[in-house]
């Protein structure tokens, strides 16, 4: 496990953003995960977002708001940005799938309030965003060239045995 | 304190706490389709494990496109195929004998009150109708699941929704549920189960619960449960006599799975459905709904009745009776997919098939196909669709689509008139 989840953050300033935009159905017929990488997010309707920037592919971390994740069970969703490098999601809710897909692959869906998530959002006026998730400490630092903020998660020990184990998987093995 | 139906069958499955909060389940019924299980079976056998956890508890379809309508789906359809024969599993249905997952396991049986059931489809919910503990899961937990029979769930918070007065006619269990969706949210239920009850879920046909509970998830909820009771024996009689001297004894021993009246909820909403009126969703999201009347107008291009929400034979009865007699709209397209082969061959004897073609309707095989954009009835960019499907989102049936969501009735009138229409404005032909 790498304690260092993190870099370049993509805002994504909408709710109830569904798998279906995430990962459109048309590419469900992939049978790898590495098929999926140029179709991440193709079918999000976002005001001035574009799926083939470059701002997209740069991004490691998404923050957006509320029920991310909503809709179809396809664990084509955390894969699509797995490919990506993608393996941190901050949102201030999820839908409960797609929280469980995240931490079953051993990546984060980390819960912010909308306030703090509010200020972070704010920061992405000041320039790039750059997020670094402390596991250990349960912080994430944020910064632009001149200014940081730094906010506290809680994660379950669940969550955190499935991070530290690698996934789902990887825990049941030494366990059932 | 008494229970809630999910507080008694997680107690009946539980198998380990490993951490506060965290119920892992054993799991009676891990159901597959091509679309989310191949990856798994890949990884299986990866990491050398190539099997089941019981052969008859885990059972497999081919059923989002099928038949296969290129290479890619036909690898699909070939590593379920492969996988099926190789580990031996008892039930697996292949063209022929397939049709939609959600349509097809309760038509065979395989769902009893009482059992926890996942599958790697979010729509797994649909068999709560029968007072299963029904929830989807993406790939991991599905591989899991087919390897150790175990799944892991937060303890369940119940949402009760009770549903009283009386439906009007021509008024439906899709009218219900989309007005549920309209006023909870997307968000709803998230984390939630919601159980229905009330005189209107006691009244509802299996077919009509499993359209109630087959939309749970478009409010979020983990699943959604309906109480067994006399319907619910009779509807599995035919599966279940052996082992039951009658249907009374069936029906105490279902009982076992009814909330006790001092459960607890996290919250209680109450309907009353006296003055509902047909519903029609707008927009991206399941709970932009409006009545009929205020949509009635919109133009549609395409009329899709079908999938596990609205496919089975109860659905294509009702919109046969508003199309009988009548012929579609020139500017129409229409395209009618009963759910499963059994439907089909019903609706055949029962001389609805001819209903649909007479009206001028193009009717597919079996297969979820057209609901996820996939084969069999994909939309335009720019185009709009009627459905009796269950989600909306932008892009679902097609790139740049948009999709209205509706009862059969709603569809079937819409596809006389050419734009939605609300279906008791049409004339009964004799
Ligand atoms: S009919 Fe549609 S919603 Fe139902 S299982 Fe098939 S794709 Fe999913």
């Amino acid at each position: 496990m790498s304690d260092h989840f993190g870099g370049p953050a993509l805002f994504l300033d909408r709710s109830d953003i569904n798998t279906d935009e995430i990962i459109p159905a048309k590419y469900l017929t992939e049978i790898s995960k590495e098929a999926l990488k140029p179709y991440c997010l193709e079918d999000l309707s976002l005001e001035g977002f574009d799926h083939q920037s470059e701002a997209m592919a740069q991004a490691r971390v998404i923050v957006t708001r509320k029920n991310f994740g909503c809709g179809s069970s396809r664990e084509h969703a955390p894969w699509v940005f797995e490919v990506n490098d993608i393996k941190v999601v901050i949102a201030e809710s999820f839908a409960r799938i797609f929280r469980q897909n995240m931490y079953n692959c051993g990546m984060m869906a980390i819960e912010l309030a909308a306030p703090e998530l509010d200020r972070l959002f704010e920061l992405a006026e000041y320039g790039q965003v750059h997020i670094h998730i402390d596991v250990n400490r349960r912080q994430i630092n944020a910064e632009t060239h001149t200014k940081r903020l730094t906010f506290n998660f809680d994660i379950t020990p669940f969550d955190m045995a499935l991070v530290n184990a690698g996934g789902w998987i990887n825990f049941v093995d030494t366990r059932y | 304190m008494g229970q809630t139906i999910a507080e008694k069958i997680f107690a009946r499955h539980f198998r380990d706490e490993p951490f506060p909060g965290v119920n892992i389940l054993n799991i009676d019924r891990v159901f597959c389709h091509e679309i989310l299980t191949p990856i798994a079976i890949n990884d299986l056998i990866q990491r050398g494990r190539d099997g089941v956890f019981d052969r008859e508890k885990v059972k497999a379809i081919i059923d989002h496109v099928t038949p296969s309508k290129d290479s890619k789906t036909a690898t699909q359809a070939k590593t379920m195929r492969d996988w099926a024969r190789r580990v031996g599993l008892k039930d697996f249905f292949d063209v022929g004998q397939n049709g939609v997952c959600h349509a097809l396991f309760p038509e065979k049986g395989f769902i009893r009150p009482g059992q926890t059931v996942i599958m790697g489809d979010s729509h797994t919910c649909t068999y709560g109708a029968f007072g299963s503990f029904a929830a989807g899961v993406g790939t991991t937990d599905l591989e899991v699941g087919i390897m150790k029979g175990i799944c892991s769930f937060r303890p369940p918070v119940t949402i009760r929704i009770n549903l009283t007065g009386e439906l009007r006619a021509g008024v439906y269990a899709k009218d219900v549920i989309l007005y549920i969706i309209g006023a909870i949210g997307v968000n709803g239920a998230t984390d939630r189960i919601i159980e229905f009850h009330g005189p209107v879920v006691n009244k509802m046909s299996m077919e009509a619960r499993m359209t109630l509970c087959n939309m749970a998830v478009e409010a979020g909820a983990t699943t959604g449960i309906c109480e067994p009771d006399a319907t619910t024996v009779d509807y599995l009689w035919p599966f279940i006599q052996a082992e039951y001297r009658d249907r009374n004894s069936a029906l105490d021993d279902f009982s076992q799975w009814r909330a006790d009246i001092d459960a607890d909820y996290s919250e209680t909403l109450n309907f009353d459905l006296s003055s509902l009126e047909p519903q029609v969703t707008y927009n991206y999201k399941p709970d932009c709904v409006k009545t009929v009347g205020e949509m009635a107008g919109t133009p549609i291009d395409q009329v899709y009745i079908g999938s596990c929400t609205n496919g089975r034979l109860e659905d294509l009865r009702i919109a046969a009776e508003v199309l009988k007699g009548h012929k579609i709209a020139d500017t129409i397209r229409a395209i009618l997919s009963p759910a499963t082969p059994a439907t089909f061959q019903a609706a055949i004897k029962d001389g609805l098939i001819d209903i649909f073609m007479e009206a001028g309707f193009c009717v597919t095989n079996p297969t979820c196909g057209a609901c996820l954009g996939l084969s069999n009835g994909v939309l335009a960019e720019g185009e709009v669709c009627a459905s009796t499907t269950n989600r909306n989102f932008n892009g679902r049936m097609g790139k740049g689509g948009m999709v209205h969501l509706m009862s059969p009735a709603t569809a079937a009138a819409t596809a006389l008139q050419g734009s939605i229409a609300d279906a008791r404005t049409i004339s009964a032909q004799p």
